[in-house]
């Protein structure tokens, strides 16, 4: 055999995995990402009373495609004093950094996109942490104010919670005593626990900090759009610009999946060590059987031929997706009446189901990303700054601390973990009411309360 | 052969891009290009199964070190610095800088191979499966044998800090009239 | 710390860092401008040393076309300065030709002009508060707001044919009776809203992200209200009780039991707090007056050509925004000799460099918001 073809041929077996996960994390993610902003777009309407999208595909299904077609064809426009290469290359950044930092992401025992490397969590994070760069450069070359003001205020902002954010890892890492993705989930599978309950206080910070580095609101300075008509993007359109857009969706899904396999027990079911209640294994394809049901009840309701047959489709989809998961009880119960399994299929449980637990638990993240950004105002820089710096961090220090006192309590005096874990964790808390008491003695200082009173002079 | 193709091509882009890096009039250009410098050099740490040292050449100094850069280059116009700092001489004196440089590492790689035990240069990286995680065996030499250094160099950091704090404070009593 | 250290710095005349001040130009194509405003900010870092609005950009010399058209003829003209409460525009502009003409609205006219004022009144302010909110960042608010407007608009519909600029009043009454089941719809309205306003107040008073935005932002006291002439809510926030409609009752103002809302700092949150309050009182109005609307003619007795005695006349109302006031000359000819007209935004515009000297650009469009201008009424 030719010896080119040959080493080619080992190169593919040894990198099949990875060849194919990186094609599929380009293709597959910027769709995921576009049917996101949909989901943000519906849930926003329903919050704010109307519709949202409703003209492209039922119910605007093919909003997304739509939107991304026509980035596609939008000229492309480059302001005449913008560094050109800087222009180019900042997008592409902000991107690829978040892509990359997929790789490492394990949806499931079944799917990691990459190997699992030893320092999988530090990968993700610091790799999506690359897509500042991306911001920062733009907002530069673009040469406009708007766009610089957003890429200062991003940096300010980028160092002030990635330092609260990286102090949260540590505390459920000092849980874990491993860095890989893998091991932090089983760690959780052996604690009994996921580290959600282990330390809250991290979790919360680590929530606030991934908020801020994802530039949503109401940390949205960089993109202020009140303000900064939209920040370091301004100048940016068409498909430069859809790249900006989906690395700050991808980069949701990727803060969603650290705090999910950090703090929410990765792909492991609710109550992951209680064996009778193993029947929530075959919850998630119930679910999914009922909605498809409903969608058969709603598809006599529709108008149009087309809306009725979309209904049966996606009702056939859940039916199809609730058998796959639910295909080893199937199995099982066919087996009781007397009918041989095809084949044995006991192995998709772990797989599938952890990818679906997985999946929720990020959405339901992203669920709380969305609607923080539909119920609160926007923070101000300095105030921004303050809850960083005189707040967060300290809390994410005084919680380290905190945890490692737990573990050592329960390694070298034999403390039962729950009880060391609420004693500091009721320590950790009280520490935070008092920053927050002294947050609110410095602004109280500033201000005298401001009250509102009524007054009839006449009538 | 896949670990050399990648070695010399990490190693062709950190050459190139810091010979480009120095090179480049425009401030943001420089750093763009240490970054690109970096990042292939965490990649060649990553290919000596160096995973630590590899993200947190990525997360310290192109996410942290690298951002802070840049947002001094934007707020500061550099054009204008540059001509405060520059000092008589500079050529010259750069130039001696380098070639003492050059030659301490040309003796390095010429000499420090003939020493005995040295360990200077790992000749293959041994299989990932055969070797425990690097992480951890970092933090134990670092907790261990090298926790005098180590704690040295936090006070050393800890040091700048307060320096800086106060700095800070003085150029506000300065200030004040 | 931070702040201090600037603040140190530009009082010594420089800049933080020594770099140089940015000078940023807000609109007149920005998202928060609320039209076509123009700001030049100079600013050191985010904080604003110095600003500069040009105005203008909607200038569509209403005053000057006055002087070409009859009485009638420039009444619909009115409706375009501030387009979003034009009913309270028409009403000052009705009421200053009556003035000028020596004739009374019949009693009637004035309750119904009364409860148009006042729905317009809230109108406006849901405006206001959907824009504020959406300047500040909360992007909710807008909709539940415009929701309200809609019933207020549909309102104005079926009573006049128009949603937006509305021509609702005639020089001497109302062109149009009341349509039937206007006093149920109006009711419907305002028994509704009581619930809806607790809404925007449970999202925003308490909210402590949104009192960090606004209190202590854009403070004006009393004495500077009344130095730069700012009126309205903007007014009543200092803590002086100025409302036109008890000072110098007009239409059927003075039938009716409502308070005046002020406020203490003349802050931000004083400025949303008045409006919100306000907002109640004109919905307590509205409910008084459509319990009892007397009978009787919608229009008094003015010929088909008006054509007033030579002199001159101020007549001023509570718009939603502050003092609109109209100051007409007459020469005895069918046409205004001049119209010149008091709006509400365009004072109040004055005060806006006092009040965001010294703040961040967040702080800007917060104090834009709070002013609750309309470019078509500042530019005319």
């Amino acid at each position: 055999m030719n010896p080119t073809l040959h080493a080619i041929l080992i190169f593919l077996q040894t990198w099949w995995v990875e060849l194919v996960s990186g094609v599929v994390i380009v293709a597959v993610v910027p769709l995921v990402a576009g049917y996101l902003v949909l989901m943000e777009r519906k849930l926003m309407a329903d919050m704010q009373a109307r519709l949202g999208p409703m003209r492209v595909g039922p119910h605007g299904l093919l909003q997304p495609i739509a939107d991304a077609f026509k980035l596609l064809i939008k000229e492309d426009i480059i302001p005449a004093d913008a560094d050109k290469l800087i222009f180019w290359l900042a997008p592409v950044i902000s991107m690829v950094a978040a892509l990359t930092a997929m790789g490492a992401i394990a949806f499931g025992p079944a799917f990691q996109v990459a190997r699992d490397i030893n320092v999988g969590i530090l990968f993700v994070v610091g790799v999506s942490s690359l897509g500042f760069l991306g911001i920062i450069l733009g907002g530069w070359a673009s040469n406009s104010h708007y766009s610089i003001i957003g890429a200062i205020r991003s940096t300010a902002q980028l160092v002030s919670y990635e330092t609260a954010g990286g102090l949260a890892i540590v505390s459920a890492l000092l849980l874990s005593g491993t860095l890989s993705i893998r091991g932090i989930v089983d760690a959780q599978q052996k604690s009994g626990a996921w580290f959600i309950f282990l330390a809250p206080v991290a979790f919360f910070t680590y929530l606030v900090a991934s908020i801020a580095e994802t530039n949503r609101a109401p940390f949205d300075l960089p993109e202020a759009e009140s303000e900064l008509v939209a920040g370091y993007m301004t100048e940016y359109s068409g498909f430069r610009w859809a790249l900006y857009f989906l690395g700050e969706y991808a980069n949701m899904i990727v803060v969603g999946s650290v705090a999910t396999t950090l703090f929410l027990g990765g792909w492991l079911r609710p109550f992951p060590n209680v064996h009778w209640l193993n029947w929530i294994e075959y919850l998630p394809a119930f679910f999914i059987a009922i909605v498809g049901v409903y969608c058969i009840y709603r598809a006599g309701k529709q108008p149009v031929a087309i809306q009725v047959a979309f209904m049966w489709a996606v009702a056939l989809a859940c039916f199809a997706i609730a058998a796959v998961l639910a295909a080893p009880w199937i199995l099982h119960v066919l087996h009781k009446f007397g009918v041989a399994a095809p084949l044995n299929l006991d192995f998709t449980v772990p797989g599938l189901n952890g990818a679906f637990w997985f999946l929720l638990k990020v959405s339901v993240y992203i669920y709380v990303f969305m609607w923080l950004r539909f119920t609160l105002p926007r923070y101000r820089f300095d105030q921004l700054m303050h809850l960083g710096w005189y707040i967060l961090i300290p809390l994410a220090i005084v919680n380290v601390l905190a945890v490692g006192v737990a573990l050592l309590l329960e390694s070298a005096l034999g403390w039962n973990r729950w009880l060391a874990m609420v004693v500091t964790t009721i320590i950790t808390m009280a520490f935070a009411l008092f920053l927050v008491h002294l947050h609110d003695k410095r602004t109280a200082a500033a201000s005298s309360a401001a009250a509102v009173t009524t007054d009839s002079y006449a009538g | 052969m896949l670990d050399s193709i990648l070695f010399y091509f990490f190693a062709g882009v950190a050459v190139l891009s810091a010979a480009l890096m120095v090179t480049r009039r425009n401030a943001i250009h420089s750093a763009v290009f240490l970054i690109t410098t970096l990042l292939a050099t965490a990649g060649i740490f990553l290919q000596l199964r160096a995973e630590f040292l590899f993200i947190a050449q990525i997360i310290l100094y192109v996410g942290g070190i690298m951002v802070l850069f840049i947002f001094v280059m934007m707020l500061v116009r550099l054009d204008v610095a540059l001509h405060h700092i520059r000092f008589r001489l500079q050529r010259f004196v750069a130039l001696i800088v380098a070639l003492t440089l050059g030659g301490y590492i040309s003796v390095i790689l010429f000499w420090a191979r003939k020493l005995p035990g040295q360990g200077l240069f790992i000749q293959g990286a041994a299989p990932a499966e055969r070797l425990s995680p690097n992480s951890e065996q970092l933090a134990k030499s670092l907790f261990s044998s090298y926790l005098l250094p180590f704690e040295i160099a936090s006070v050393l950091l800890l040091v700048a800090m307060v320096g800086a704090v106060v700095m800070a404070k003085n150029k506000k009593g300065a200030n004040e009239p | 710390m931070g702040d201090t250290l600037q603040e140190e710095a530009i009082k010594n005349g420089g800049t933080l860092l020594g770099a140089d001040e940015l000078v940023l130009n807000m609109g007149p194509q920005h998202p928060s401008t609320h039209g076509v405003l123009r700001v030049k900010l100079k600013l050191d870092g985010e904080r604003v040393r110095g600003t500069e609005c040009v105005i203008g950009y909607l200038h569509r010399g209403v005053e000057k076309i006055a002087e070409s058209r009859s009485y009638q003829q420039f009444a619909p003209y009115v409706d375009r300065m501030d387009y979003v409460a034009a009913v309270s525009n028409g009403l000052g502009y009705c009421e200053a030709v009556e003035k000028l003409l020596n004739v009374e609205a019949p009693p009637r006219a004035r309750v119904i002009r009364t409860i148009l004022t006042e729905l317009q009144r809230i109108a406006s302010h849901l405006v206001w508060l959907g824009t504020h909110a959406m300047d500040i960042g909360a992007i909710s608010p807008i909709f539940y707001c415009f929701r309200e407007r809609e019933e207020i608009l549909k309102i104005f519909e079926k009573y006049c044919g128009a949603r937006l600029t509305t021509h609702a009043f005639r020089i001497g009454g109302l062109q149009y009776e009341a349509y039937d089941g206007f006093e149920k719809d109006v009711e419907r309205f305002c028994l509704d809203f009581e619930r809806r306003i607790q809404e925007y107040v449970d999202l925003l008073t308490g909210n402590s992200i949104w009192m960090g935005r606004t209190r202590n932002v854009g403070v004006l006291n009393t004495a500077d209200c009344i130095a730069l002439g700012a009126s309205g809510p903007v007014l009543r926030a200092s803590g002086l009780k100025w409302d036109l409609r008890k000072a110098q009752p007009y239409a059927a103002y003075d039938q009716y039991k409502f308070e005046i809302p002020v406020g203490t700092n003349g802050d931000t949150y004083d400025r949303y707090m008045v409006r919100i309050e306000e907002m109640r009182q004109s919905r307590l109005i509205c409910l008084q007056a459509i319990e009892k609307i007397p009978e009787g003619a919608i229009l008094g007795k003015v010929g088909k050509v008006l054509k007033p005695q030579p002199g001159e006349i101020y007549h001023s109302i509570e718009a939603p925004k502050g003092i609109l006031g109209y100051y007409i000359v007459s020469d005895g000819t069918t046409q205004p000799y001049r119209v010149r007209i008091r709006p509400p935004s365009f004072v109040n515009l004055q005060a806006f460099d006092k009040m965001v000297r010294g703040h961040l650009v967040a702080d800007v469009v917060a104090i834009i918001g709070t002013l609750d201008i309309v470019l078509g009424e500042v530019d005319r």
